[in-house]
């Protein structure tokens, strides 16, 4: 009666859901960080270094202590010099500087003060002596003997580096009838999302330090604050408050804001807040890994995939943040969509004096699919193969098993492929567009959450109370995705109850499971079975009562619509919160539920880069139809159609939002979005001239569809796999694919800038002698 | 140090007798003199659009727009009056329905901006809502669902008047 993992006939789930939390968004009541105040607080700025490299010789804060208003200045000799970060190998980052700053806005010292306006005006006065130091900020630049050194522990400025080989590519190369050598190269791109990171600290008489934040992962900052205050976890409580947007980075570990906003709380024994501008935002680290990729691909005559052979230059800024397991990923991810029988994967991210990079939507996914798939749209010309047939004769199939041990359970790229066609028309377009109009076709990729070496496992506690509603906690953060709606849904599926009668608590580090956090697609896949399980003890608790008070077996019991039902003879039926109070008062039972997912003992070996990375794995195709002004080079999105198979979606509400959302952000990725650095320093770190898709950016309604391919996942809860990565790794390839076939400019670097574009076009006038 | 002069506002109906320093914004003065939070603090530039009031019906950016400024006109936020504004709760409405809230942080100024563009023009076309948002940055939804949400308000409320 329980097991309902044949189940696809849904009481809540499968059903458009509005988030739960949306009323509360919509009507300004949800309280984001820099909503909170709180009785005494002070107000935390930072002083950041006007240097790309240099040495500290010394600070002199004593002007800005001296400053009416002003109630401590701190600077990175107050903390203990723990470094810390996100892998035991990579620490390298300090709460502030000591000795030496890296990029030009690091963070150097801290002030708290009555107001903003004083703390900012203090920091004015801190007076820092630097010794300036040769910087290097390109990565090949960065490799050369002779360079400035960022590290001291990591010479040739290596931040990381990573390879794989599987299969024989040299004797695959050999054998292919055709083969051809592409370089590409991406742009660092923000996050971008509207709220600024924002914190509020709090250190009380009894040493413990509490910090309010819009963190996506609140665990993985709690470990890390322990680490750069060097107290004890137990003694930190890190309580999530709504996230206005993530999209990973600065909302993802701890930042210097959070240590500071603790120790200058210790300091002055008041709250102390602190929010970034949107400058600060834009200036520090936090972004999408700058590329270069260069790819080799052998194939047979009618385009089947022989070998693949990439190196990949990431840079990756001063610092290391996720950038061990970015280029990782770049590499695993080389064996989805399509089937890699040889491939060999060489990385390096290198450190350089600007702002560090790090994971963004899509992760390094995103690079590496916009450059295979313009390279396979140019094999296919080469060899005059339909651009969907070549995908279709390399694509991944259901029960795969990849070279680098990827298990593919369900994986519908040709279904996926079938609908762009169709909902595109492409037939009817490809080619035969007119002038300065084409479409192209991208795809991908993605992952329901990695395994990691350290902790991967998801859990879930409910309880149930006495009016037949549940608390469910998770360590899992809703960051606008939607998790606290489909995490209920799922357990209101199970007990039968409505999605409102299940209370998901906000993560508070004091209260709720311990968890990875929320990153890498991984929350509806592995918090979800861990809900599902808790809410299936619950149910097992339940029936067990009553059975013994019905009558009847428990097995043959059913939860629905606020019911507990015999299967058997369906008169034969209990309301729940009678069950519950009769547990309860009579029988003095508390019924509650505890679920965990992912603990696998199925590791990844990091070193070959084999191992069965995630779960789940979901594609992900799309088409995109372009227009291209010949006297300005702008590109209009004039329509986008994807497909992906997501599994069963959950709540297709959310999913959609999901998909298109990470399209969109593609869109932006491909065509205008790029933060300008000229020796270190960021160009455009304002929303004015850092550009994001505008609403007038997209394509008409009638023209933005998407599609889910409905499978049913084995590992996922009720059939579900990830939505809100995978639909934005394909975009780019297809729109730098459609505007070859507008122009016949092949763009292997991106932004696709009006200006790259229009200088395309005028070389192929001139080749062909029209200028 | 600070020369604090005395401002009487009207926000959302209700009259705010205040002393602030007078070059505060509207937006310092609604989210730190009154504690009105839910209006957005992003950019600070006028370029996200999260920070929108109506003044006189208009929508603004309150970081740019001096609250002294403000004496002596209407300002409306996300708030909304005491008695609640019908128009204001059927726009929530539509953006809750038609899952145009994700992170959330947009939607007060999306909401607000809405409720400008329906009250001049109570039938818009897809173009014109787009063009209404082109001041206001969505980075979680790709503003699909806030155009269908800004679509069915605008039916809602014409069906509600045509009653």
């Amino acid at each position: 009666m329980l097991n309902k993992d044949t189940q696809r006939e849904f009481q809540v789930l499968g059903k458009p859901t509005p988030k739960k939390d949306a009323p509360q968004k919509a009507a300004g009541r949800a309280e984001y960080a820099d909503d909170i105040s709180m009785p005494g607080m002070l107000h935390g700025k930072l002083l950041r270094s006007p240097h790309p490299h240099a040495r500290i010789v010394s600070i002199d804060v004593s002007r800005a202590m001296a400053l009416p208003g002003v109630r401590a200045v701190i600077t990175g000799r107050d903390f203990p010099g723990v470094r810390y970060g996100n892998l035991p190998q990579t620490r390298d980052y300090l709460p502030l500087a000591i000795d030496t700053v890296r990029y030009l806005g690091e963070e150097v010292a801290a002030v708290a003060a009555v107001d903003e306006d004083t703390a900012e005006e203090a920091i004015e006065l801190i007076h820092v002596e630097y010794e300036v130091l040769a910087a290097t900020f390109d990565p090949e630049e960065a490799m050369k003997p002779g360079a400035p050194q960022l590290h001291g522990q990591s010479p040739g400025n290596i931040s990381a580096h990573t390879e794989s080989h599987f299969g024989d590519v040299e004797a695959a190369f050999a054998q292919a009838d055709y083969v051809r050598e592409d370089f590409f190269e991406t742009q660092p791109v923000k996050q971008g999302m509207l709220e600024p990171h924002a914190c509020v600290g709090l250190w009380d008489s009894f040493g413990k330090a509490t910090l309010w934040s819009c963190k996506m992962s609140p665990y993985a900052v709690w470990r890390q604050l322990a680490m750069g205050l060097d107290i004890k976890p137990g003694d930190i409580r890190v309580v999530q408050t709504y996230v206005g947007g993530g999209f990973s980075g600065g909302k993802q570990e701890a930042m210097p804001m959070d240590f500071c906003a603790l120790l200058l709380a210790k300091k002055t024994g008041r709250p102390v807040k602190f929010v970034h501008t949107m400058e600060e935002v834009l200036i520090i680290g936090h972004m999408r890994h700058p590329m270069k990729i260069w790819l080799k691909t052998g194939t047979t005559r009618d385009g089947r995939i022989l070998a693949q052979h990439v190196k990949l230059l990431a840079n990756g800024g001063a610092y290391s943040s996720i950038g061990g397991f970015s280029i990782f990923l770049a590499g695993a991810m080389i064996n989805l969509p399509y089937r890699v029988p040889n491939m060999k994967f060489e990385a390096d991210r290198v450190y350089t004096n600007n702002g560090f990079c790090g994971a963004l939507r899509g992760h390094t996914v995103v690079q590496m699919c916009f450059a295979r798939d313009s390279q396979l749209e140019m094999i296919a010309a080469e060899l005059r193969l339909d651009p969907l047939e070549i995908r279709r004769r390399n694509a991944i199939q259901d029960g795969d098993v990849t070279p680098n041990g990827f298990r593919v359970n369900t994986f519908a790229f040709d279904e996926c492929i079938t609908r762009v066609a169709e909902m595109s028309d492409w037939s009817n377009k490809k080619g035969k567009l007119p002038k300065y109009r084409g479409i192209g076709f991208g795809c991908g990729a993605h992952l329901s959450g990695a395994r990691l070496m350290g902790h991967s496992a998801s859990t879930a506690e409910m309880r149930m109370l006495e009016d037949g509603t549940v608390h469910l906690t998770t360590g899992s953060t809703d960051v606008g995705q939607g998790v606290e709606t489909v995490m209920s849904m799922i357990a209101a599926e199970v007990l039968g109850v409505g999605v409102d009668d299940v209370h998901y608590l906000k993560v508070d580090s004091a209260a709720t499971p311990l968890d990875p956090g929320t990153f890498g697609s991984r929350v509806t896949l592995f918090t979800g079975n861990a809900v599902k399980q808790a809410a299936e003890e619950i149910a097992r608790q339940l029936a067990e009562v009553a059975a013994a008070r019905m009558g009847v077996a428990a097995e043959d019991l059913e939860f629905r619509k606020h019911e507990i039902i015999n299967r058997k003879d369906e008169k034969q039926r209990v309301s729940l919160k009678e069950i519950v109070r009769w547990g309860m008062f009579q029988q003095g039972r508390i019924f509650s539920g505890r679920g965990s997912y992912g603990y696998s003992e199925e590791k990844i070996d990091f070193r070959t880069g084999h191992g069965n990375l995630s779960p789940a794995y979901n594609p992900t195709a799309c088409a995109v139809e372009v227009e291209v002004d010949p006297e300005t080079g702008q590109v209009t999105v004039v329509g986008l159609w994807g497909a992906d198979d997501s599994g069963t979606p959950l709540n297709p509400m959310a999913v959609k939002g999901q998909v298109i959302g990470a399209a969109v952000m593609s869109i932006g990725h491909a065509l205008y979005e790029n933060l300008i650095r000229i020796d270190g320093k960021v160009m455009n770190p304002s929303f004015r001239d850092y550009k994001m898709p505008l609403a007038t950016d997209m394509p008409l309604l009638a023209n933005f569809k998407h599609s889910n391919v409905i499978t049913w996942e084995p590992e996922g809860p009720f059939g579900a796999k990830e939505a809100g990565q995978g639909a934005g790794t394909g975009v780019i390839a297809a729109i730098a694919n459609a505007v070859f076939d507008a122009t016949g400019v092949r763009l292997n670097r991106l932004p696709l800038t009006p200006e790259r574009i229009l200088f395309g076009i005028k070389r192929l006038q001139e080749q062909n002698g029209e200028a | 140090m600070s020369t604090l002069v005395a401002v009487t506002l009207q926000i959302n109906g209700v009259r705010h007798d205040i002393e602030i320093q007078p070059w505060r914004t509207l937006l310092e003065v609604l989210r730190e003199t009154l504690g009105m939070t839910g209006t957005k603090r992003s950019c600070g530039e006028g370029q996200c659009g999260t920070c929108t009031v109506l003044i006189d019906g208009q929508a603004v950016n309150s970081c740019m727009y001096l609250a002294i400024e403000a004496q002596g006109k209407a300002i409306a936020t996300i708030e909304g009056p005491p008695e609640g504004d019908a128009a204001l709760q059927q726009i929530q409405r539509s953006f809750v329905a038609k899952g145009a809230v994700q992170c959330g942080f947009c939607t007060p100024g999306m909401v607000v901006a809405t409720q400008a563009l329906l009250s001049h023009n109570p039938d818009p076309c897809e173009d014109e809502i787009r063009e209404a948002l082109v001041g206001h940055l969505c980075r979680c939804t790709g503003y699909v669902q806030i155009v269908e949400a800004i679509q069915d308000a605008a039916s809602q409320l014409a069906n509600k008047g045509g009653e």
